[in-house]
């Protein structure tokens, strides 16, 4: 199922949430709604879930070429996981999960047996087999979550939505569900979108980026595209570690820490090269941060590996050469 | 320094504190429930039972649990209803509402029931239009009920809104993408989250209800054996200098306080230990 977003506008009060965004969502793809805090995209993901209506104008959803603005959310065959999952406290996980095909119309709706026999199926599928009668304040978040997601798909929906899925958990657990969702969504190839603050995140899991910031679309890409083709400032910064060097012309270059060359004060070619002093190094775990501040006042911050690190036996203290080449700036 | 939490007073500011508090209860709670039930035993077991079987106590006692049992409902299914609205939706006038709601605290329970005589009695605004059609509200069981309906309005709603306001919606919204009604939401996601408040505010407004005494005073006219409550009925009762009989019927109130304090409590410790586990 493809999803079609034009020209959506959404005005709470007097705060504008979303203002003239378009997208294309393919069928089958792992899409990111990656911003920072305001930037509209909890807004966007719920307009298209249809727990809340675009302003009235142009704005349009097209599911797979079917116009569904006006539909309402049960209507829609959307599967929403929300941030803090929203189970129903007093049911247990089996009631959770068959929740959605219990309340369908009575020619629709499957037998009593038919619910247990899909419901024992998911579980399996997301790993929780032998929980069906637990209650989600015996659970750990990890596993709310996945019972969130087995109750989403229970209704077969055409199109998965997901706010901020890990936001909620450990640093370890989160990184193990990341990875189980990707493999979870390459084995059944569901439409999904997720709404995430965390670039690495998004980065590492989708087929395709957006970056939000103020209501807006910044930039739709691939992951290796917007981050090697950042197309403002505020894409650069946002989607990973920056350094920011202005020339004598006043000219403002980026480049990233890693595509720093280090070398000896020694070896310094004054016309590439500029030097700076190392002001603080952080060399615990595989990659080494130098902090430098260069002969100009300005700071640069270089990552290179712990063998680099030690080759060079470079220590605090140190004057150094940075060097940088024009490929790996990027000019705005 | 010996050894305590931070949070609590030293010993002399606890012993005062807890010396005060004791005092303040039995001068103020404890001496006069004690006074009830000390005086409707004064004339002995006979006397008091005599007094309960009296046709107008039996009568008074009678139009309280009616007055209860017709607003006890009604509000209740008002308040789910302004509770469901007001903390689900978002719609111009909701502060309006919720202001609404409270008048009735606001209001003086004397003129909680003389607005009832200014518009249905027979000088009010449809007085003339009843009394041709042979209906009669204020000095009649129809007054008494619009009366206690009036001032028991607010508490079945004030003690779901903030539950609900607490509880948010993501769990009604998480039931409308998968496809449930309206009314499915209500009874199978809404109303289990919301039992126990419901409970104890059905428990609030049932005790106001059976107690009430100035708004049903000014509409019901106090005819003996018809237009009392069991309220008025121990007020009757003492002006005419028949003090045991009216503390005896005032046991009965007494005890339905007591009582009501009883099942709040229960009520309290059972949600408590439900949601204890989150």
């Amino acid at each position: 199922m493809s999803i079609s977003i034009s020209s959506i506008n959404k005005t709470f009060g007097t705060y504008k949430a979303l203002e003239d965004v378009s997208l294309e969502v393919p069928n089958g793809s792992l899409t990111a709604l990656l911003g920072p805090s305001g930037s509209g995209k909890t807004t966007l993901l719920r307009i298209i879930a249809g727990l809340e209506f675009a302003d009235d104008g142009p704005g349009k959803i097209l599911f797979h070429g079917k116009d569904v603005s006006a539909v309402t959310a049960g209507k829609r065959g959307v599967g929403f996981v929300f941030q803090h999952y929203a189970l129903f406290r007093h049911m247990t996980v089996a009631q959770n999960i068959g929740f959605g095909l219990s309340v369908l119309p009575g020619s629709q709706r499957p037998s009593k047996v038919e619910i247990q026999e899909r419901v024992m199926d998911l579980l399996k599928l997301v790993k929780l087999e032998g929980l069906d009668k637990r209650r989600p304040h015996e659970l750990s978040g990890g596993q709310r979550q996945r019972v969130a997601l087995a109750r989403a798909l229970a209704i077969r929906p055409k199109v998965l939505l997901l706010d901020e899925p890990f936001g909620a958990l450990d640093a370890q657990v989160r990184k193990g569900l990341r990875r189980w969702l990707r493999q979870f969504h390459d084995e059944i190839g569901l439409t999904t979108l997720f709404v995430t603050h965390d670039q690495e995140e998004a980065l590492e899991l989708a087929d395709q980026v957006v970056v939000m910031r103020n209501a807006r679309i910044e930039q739709v890409g691939k992951p290796q595209q917007i981050y090697d083709n950042p197309r403002s400032p505020f894409v650069y910064e946002f989607l990973g570690n920056v350094n920011k060097l202005t020339n004598v012309n006043g000219e403002t270059r980026y480049v990233r820490p890693h595509e720093v060359e280090v070398l000896f004060a020694a070896e310094q070619d004054p016309l590439t090269d500029r030097i700076g002093t190392i002001q603080h190094l952080f060399s615990a775990g595989p990659i080494a941060t130098l902090s430098v501040r260069l002969k100009d006042g300005q700071f640069l911050d270089v990552e290179i590996s712990r063998k680099q690190l030690e080759d060079l036996g470079l220590g605090a203290g140190d004057e150094v050469a940075i060097r940088t080449n024009s490929s790996s700036e990027t000019v705005f | 320094m010996k050894n305590r939490p931070v949070t609590t007073e030293s010993p002399i500011v606890r012993v005062l504190l807890i010396t005060s508090a004791v005092i303040i209860l039995t001068l103020f709670l404890l001496m006069p429930l004690f006074a009830v039930f000390a005086e409707a035993f004064r004339r002995g077991w006979e006397v008091f039972l005599a007094s309960l079987h009296d046709d107008a106590a039996l009568s008074a006692i009678k139009l309280t649990l009616i007055a209860a049992a017709v607003s006890v409902p009604l509000n209740t299914l008002f308040g789910l209803s302004a509770a469901w609205l007001v903390t689900k939706f978002r719609f111009r006038g909701r502060s309006f509402l919720l202001s609404m709601i409270d008048l009735p605290f606001a209001v003086s329970p004397v003129i909680a029931g003389l607005v009832w005589v200014l518009l249905f009695g027979a000088q009010g605004w449809f007085g003339p239009w009843l009394a041709e059609r042979d209906i009669q509200i204020i000095f009649a069981l129809p007054g008494i009920i619009l009366a206690t309906v009036f001032v028991t309005f607010p508490f079945v709603a004030r003690e779901l809104i903030p539950l609900m306001e607490a509880q948010g919606s993501d769990q009604e919204e998480a039931g409308v993408t998968l496809g449930a009604s309206g009314w499915q939401i209500f009874r199978r996601i809404t109303l289990p989250n919301i039992k126990w408040g419901l409970l104890y505010g059905v428990l609030l407004c049932n005790a106001r209800a059976m107690g009430e005494f100035g708004a049903v005073s000014v509409v019901s006219g106090h005819i003996r054996g018809k237009t009392n409550t069991l309220p008025l009925h121990v007020e009757v009762l003492y002006n005419e200098y028949q003090f045991s009989a009216a503390f005896a019927c005032a046991t009965l109130l007494a005890l339905l306080a007591l009582l009501t304090l009883g099942l709040k409590s229960l009520l309290e410790q059972i949600s408590g230990h439900k949601a204890g586990g989150h």
